[in-house]
């Protein structure tokens, strides 16, 4: 159990709201898990401080992902960092609009962070600003269209032979 | 138990004790005509039965049905006994294009490239359901039916399809091969066959 530390966690929100005064964080504790959402106009200082504040020191990022939230109209990318040395994780989220989905890449932080941020892009449609090489990694080079959206279609369109009655439509 | 189980091998009828006496089986004969020290017979036989006892696969294991190739090549299911005894990962080098397992649509141009580098005479078998149709995965990234981008000669279904199922295909192959006209490849059919898949 490396997540459920509430005084890690207070220091984590202690230092963040120091250092970032005029931002709005929402910190929230979901499933064992310190998670702050972070508007995305300070997303990058505040992944910044979290890496090189010696008392945060969370150097690792896990994993980059995105968000689809069709009722909130709402693309979002979510962070999971990690810090070795206490053995500490935290989870930072972001939102940006469906119409013009902008989010500053942190690439120049976390290196590994540019094929997550192509796979995000990939499947969800959110541009990185500031990435070196924002392309398709997963899927065909041409497609039209990002998977993972909740609006995209299941299945392929393109077959002609699939009966719906025997699929119970 | 009292009765004989009567198998079919070769279009010759033996029953099971013959079978067990280990008297050799002969492959089949084409018609022709023979006499003292000759037999004589048509090219395209003979060269349909030479071809059709050595094919020599590709395997483009690409899924779970390559684990079953991989038990069909195996020494309890052997397909090495129906001529298949040398596998090439070379498309230069062989005759007959395995496809076994799901295809990605970005593995598409790969296939194609694959089969466009195998030398005539050439064919194609796709094994499982996923090389025939797309199997379950019918989605954004998985090619349904790899007949979109190759022209395939038998489809072996199943998910994933037996050994036993997978040398049955092998030999629908070979009947296939040993029955083709020698200027089948030069034919308009062929062609427009090719020109559908905008292969030369």
């Amino acid at each position: 159990m490396f997540e459920l530390n509430p005084d890690r966690n207070q220091l984590v929100i202690s230092k963040l709201t120091e250092q970032f005064p005029n931002a709005s964080l929402v910190p929230e504790v979901m499933a064992d898990m310190l998670c702050i959402s972070v508007e995305k106009e300070n997303i990058y200082n505040v992944l910044l401080s979290l890496r090189n504040d010696t008392e945060l020191n969370y150097n690792f990022l896990t994993t980059l992902c995105g968000m689809h939230y069709p009722e909130k109209q709402q693309l979002g990318v979510v962070y999971h960092l990690h810090n070795f040395t206490n053995n500490h994780r935290i989870r930072i989220k972001t939102a940006t609009g469906i119409t013009h989905p902008v989010i500053p890449t942190i690439t120049t932080i976390w290196p590994s962070a540019n094929w997550m941020e192509r796979e995000t892009y990939d499947f969800y449609g959110i541009f990185f600003e500031g990435h070196p090489h924002l392309e398709r990694i997963l899927n065909v080079d041409d497609m039209v269209g990002f998977p993972l959206r909740k609006d995209f279609p299941l299945e392929d369109q393109t077959r002609e032979d699939k009966d719906d009655s025997m699929f119970g439509r | 138990m009292g009765e004989t189980v009567i198998h079919k091998v070769n279009n010759q009828e033996m029953s099971e004790p013959e079978l067990r006496t280990g008297k050799p089986i002969v492959a089949d004969i084409p018609e022709g005509v023979s006499g003292q020290g000759y037999f004589a017979t048509s090219i395209e036989k003979a060269v349909g039965l030479a071809r059709k006892n050595s094919l020599w696969p590709l395997p483009f294991a690409t899924s779970c049905c390559g684990i079953e190739f991989m038990a069909t090549m195996g020494s309890h299911y052997d397909l090495a006994r129906f001529g298949s005894e040398r596998l090439s990962f070379s498309p230069r080098q062989s005759d007959l294009l395995m496809v076994m397992g799901t295809v990605a649509k970005k593995m598409g141009p790969v296939l194609r490239e694959v089969y466009i580098q195998m030398a005539e005479p050439k064919w194609v078998i796709a094994v499982g359901a996923c090389a025939s149709s797309g199997g379950i995965f019918d989605t954004y990234s998985v090619l349904q039916g790899i007949d979109r981008v190759i022209p395939v000669d038998v489809y072996v279904p199943g998910c994933p399809p037996r050994p036993e199922q997978i040398i049955d295909g092998i030999l629908k192959i070979q009947e296939l091969v040993g029955n083709e006209s020698l200027r089948r490849r030069h034919s308009q059919e062929y062609e427009d066959l090719m020109k559908k898949y905008n292969m030369e």
